[in-house]
């Protein structure tokens, strides 16, 4: 019997671990393009507990660990690259507290965006999260650990930043609280203690996310999406710095696709609002189409196309069969929201070279103080061409967006690369002595981050 | 078979794996595919089973038996369907269906499967009980032979021959001479509807057993059937005319509905309980009838009808369905999906779980005894609380 085996199922129980090939297949994939690796072994804890038993068996044996959530980060995040211990997270699924009043969620790591947002509309309907758009079995954790955005980026910025408190076990094994709970209170607010800032980003390279506390928001009982578009690809970035300064919409996002191709080339915006009552809604209606947007119908630059109540949340995404093949991958990036129009330009041409239907969206974050924006390629499962062009596609747009002046958001393998590259030295000579300090044996989510 | 070879070998990659299918209608947990429930691992969801049948029919991966025991964990209640957003998702099930058949047609499938076919080859029925035993829930009933009533009264193999199931199509047959039915049943000539073999991916078993059924029925002059369960009712609506049988058939809750409103059975004695109503996925999600077992339960008085958070086409298996009731590839624990089930039930506060299926009857009560809620929750057939209510014994 292999001992490592034997003692992951001592740890979690033989139904929750595996070394059988059926499991290793399964857990080699990410969604997107990157190659497979096998784990050595896949498990499933329940525990904070099991997870530092795990990783301190892992730091024992020198084997690594490779923390995984939804699964949907589709850069390769969770691709075991160097084997060892795949450790699914979504059995740690437990919404511990809602604290009402003081508008905080504290979540295990294995929550998914579909269970909070349904528990929140079941239980709690005047409190809301940031939903990202992903799939609804994206976690909040996993979320939360590369930066991600939502549905309420506009006002209240990345979901990250809405982080009150984490419980991380660190790559040794110890369990570590940041925030208020650290010091024995609720889970009410990260700050003002010293900013340890390590977790999140670090793509699983600096320990495991196990607990968090996020914000949450009050929710209005009409929420709804108006539609504008814009012939001009130089006046996103205006509109986006208007509606940001209404302080009336809750989320703006700037996309354009080729398909359907009547609307290729058109710059879309959908504007989400929401309102208590129906004189709450229509004056901030008035704001932001009439008074804010209605420059731009009257010129001829823009139109309306309507406003439809209820929010889809989760989302239905069918980006994956887009090309009838079950792939999708996407560069995102941080970017200044000045740059839209040379995204939008630079990446339709990367899209035409590669033949596949171009896809750009841009989400307005904070006060327009960046964006995220999103470069979409879809490709063929079954068609190992079409894959190859999606990966050279997704390359040149992780150069694209640093030569732009962005950052690449969530980086797979490639991008890191690129980044590291360009890193500070003392940032870089920084993140390897943290790296170094925290996790001495290397064995967490190895090949990411690789500092040096 | 090679992939290319696949039925749905231009569809199969077109799975993301995205998860939707895991998910009850409202979102609240990932829960709602009985295998991944039961072991929460990604091999056990309906993605992780498209992507392996794709591997092995490529030869990424060899045939094991928990390959097998992975395919065949599916009950095939059609959740995955039901939930998956992309234009392919009619064919989900059926990929995983046509998956079990090409292992059928290898032989390499789980010894418990094997067992379960064979029975049913040679028995009628997948306990390998004698078919000599087949009519003995009838003794004392006084129901009739079929010999050209109005109604066959298709008992099913679980109701013929689980000793729970048999009080169940004894009480529906005196429900059903207490408002003068006409009705008869086909006592030891009753063989198996096939539902399951066609969910277990045996082809020609199944085609032999419609063939013999369908022969059978028109033999005797059958024009109208009603089954006990869900699963034969399924089998006889949906896939029998493709074998030439095209018979009015019913389940036996419809009957009861139009019985009820059509004030062929007094159910004034009433029902006093809180009830709580389990779909049965056949039913349900198969043949989306949600609302008569609902309007009975409704109609009768006193009857407090209590709805659990996961219903009609959101509803959670019991985990009995692809012949699991029998295999038993999701029992053993307290993620087994009937045990989840009864917790749910026992959440809602009600004292009676009403089901309409002899297969969920037996998983669901074995459930709440391995959950020990037999004190404050009991599992009861919509026929025996209907016969309750006209004050049968």
């Amino acid at each position: 019997m292999d001992s490592v085996y034997q003692a992951l199922a001592d740890i979690v129980g033989n139904e929750h671990v595996s070394n059988r090939p059926e499991e290793l297949y399964i857990y080699s994939f990410d969604l997107g393009t990157t190659e497979p690796h096998r784990p050595d072994y896949a498990v499933s804890p329940r525990t904070t507990e099991e997870i530092q038993e795990i990783v301190r068996l892992a730091n024992r044996e020198r084997i690594p660990v490779v923390a995984l959530g939804g699964g949907l980060s589709l850069a390769g995040l969770a691709v075991p690259f160097k084997g060892g211990i795949l450790m699914d997270l979504k059995r740690m699924d437990s919404i511990l507290e809602v604290n009402e009043r003081a508008r905080y969620v504290v979540v295990e790591c294995g929550v998914s965006q579909g269970q909070l947002t349904s528990y929140l509309e079941r239980h709690y309907p005047y409190l809301t999260h940031s939903e990202p758009g992903a799939p609804p079995t994206a976690t909040i954790v996993g979320n939360l650990a590369i930066h991600g955005q939502g549905d309420l980026a506009q006002p209240y910025g990345f979901n990250s930043d809405m982080v009150n408190g984490l419980e991380v076990v660190l790559p040794t094994g110890e369990v570590c609280r940041f925030g208020s709970c650290s010091i024995g209170n609720s889970w009410f607010t990260q700050h003002p203690l010293p900013d340890v800032g390590i977790f999140l980003g670090w793509l699983g390279t600096t320990g495991i996310i196990t607990k968090a506390s996020l914000r949450l928001f009050p929710c209005k009982k009409i929420r709804g999406t108006g539609q504008f578009v814009v012939e001009d690809e130089r006046l996103v970035p205006e509109v986006m710095y208007k509606l940001s300064h209404t302080q009336m919409v809750e989320d703006i996002v700037a996309y354009s696709q080729a398909i359907p191709p009547f609307a290729s080339g058109l710059q879309h915006f959908t504007i989400n609002m929401a309102a208590d009552s129906e004189k709450e809604l229509e004056f901030k209606q008035e704001i932001v189409f009439d008074d804010t947007l209605g420059e731009y119908i009257q010129r001829g630059e823009g139109g309306f196309l309507g406003f439809t109540r209820g929010l889809q949340r989760p989302q239905v995404s069918k980006t994956s069969d887009w090309r009838k093949g079950g792939g999708f991958e996407y560069v995102g990036s941080i970017m200044p929201v000045e740059k839209y129009p040379e995204c939008y330009r630079r990446g339709r041409e990367i899209s035409e070279r590669h033949d596949i239907p171009y896809t750009v969206l841009g989400r307005c974050i904070g006060a327009a103080h960046a964006m995220m924006f999103s470069w979409t390629y879809a490709f063929n499962r079954a068609d190992p061409e079409t894959i190859r062009q999606a990966k050279e596609a997704l390359h040149e747009t992780d150069d694209l967006a640093l030569e732009l002046g962005g950052t690449v958001w969530k980086p797979g393998l490639y991008g890191q690369k690129l980044v590291m590259e360009r890193l500070d030295p003392n940032t870089l000579n920084l993140m390897k002595k943290i790296k170094q300090l925290l996790d001495p044996n290397g064995i967490m989510n190895p090949g990411n981050w690789e500092v040096g | 078979m090679t992939l290319a070879d696949f039925k749905y070998s231009d569809v199969i990659h077109r799975c993301f794996r995205c998860g939707y299918c895991k998910f009850p209608i409202n979102w609240m947990d990932v829960n709602n595919c009985p295998a991944y429930a039961r072991f929460r691992i990604e091999t056990y969801s309906c993605g992780g089973r498209l992507w392996l049948t794709r591997a092995w029919l490529s030869d990424e991966i060899d045939w094991t038996e928990h390959l097998a025991e992975i395919l065949y964990s599916c009950t095939a209640c059609k959740n995955c369907e039901v939930k998956c957003p992309l234009r392919f998702n009619a064919d989900i099930l059926n990929m995983i269906v046509a998956a079990k058949s090409e292992m059928v047609e290898r032989g390499k499938i789980p010894a418990a499967v094997k067992e379960f076919l064979e029975n049913i080859q040679r028995h009628g029925n997948p306990y390998g009980t004698s078919r000599a035993k087949r009519a003995e829930w009838i003794e004392g009933t006084g129901i009739e032979q079929y010999h050209g009533q109005d109604l066959l009264y298709y008992v099913g193999c679980v109701g013929s021959y689980d000793t729970r199931a048999q009080q169940s199509a004894r009480v529906l047959g005196k429900v059903m001479q207490k408002a003068g039915v006409s009705f008869g049943v086909l006592g030891n000539d009753e063989s198996c509807d096939g539902n399951e073999v066609s969910k277990l991916g045996e082809e020609t078993l199944f085609e032999m057993l419609a063939e013999d059924n369908i022969a059978q029925f028109k033999e005797l002059g059958v024009q109208r059937i009603v089954t006990l369960s869900p699963h034969s009712y399924n089998a006889m609506k949906n896939d029998y005319p493709t074998y030439g049988g095209e018979f009015d058939v019913s389940h036996y809750t419809q009957l009861l509905l139009r019985l009820v409103r059509d004030s062929k059975l007094d159910i004034s004695r009433g029902f006093k309980a809180k009830v709580t109503y389990h779909d049965p996925c056949f039913l349900g999600r198969w043949n989306a009838e949600y609302e008569a077992p609902r309007a009975i339960l409704h109609a009768i008085p006193g009857v407090e009808l209590m709805e659990m958070e996961r219903n009609r086409d959101g509803s959670l298996c019991c985990g009995g369905g692809g012949g699991n009731f029998y295999i038993d590839l999701l029992g053993g624990s307290e993620s087994s999906p009937a045990r989840r089930r009864v917790r749910e039930a026992d959440e809602t506060g009600a004292n009676i779980l009403a089901v309409a299926c002899p297969t969920c009857l037996t998983m669901l009560e074995d459930a709440v005894k391995a959950e020990e809620l037999e004190d404050r929750l009991a599992v009861r057939d919509i026929a025996e609380i209907t016969a309750e209510a006209c004050g049968i014994e």
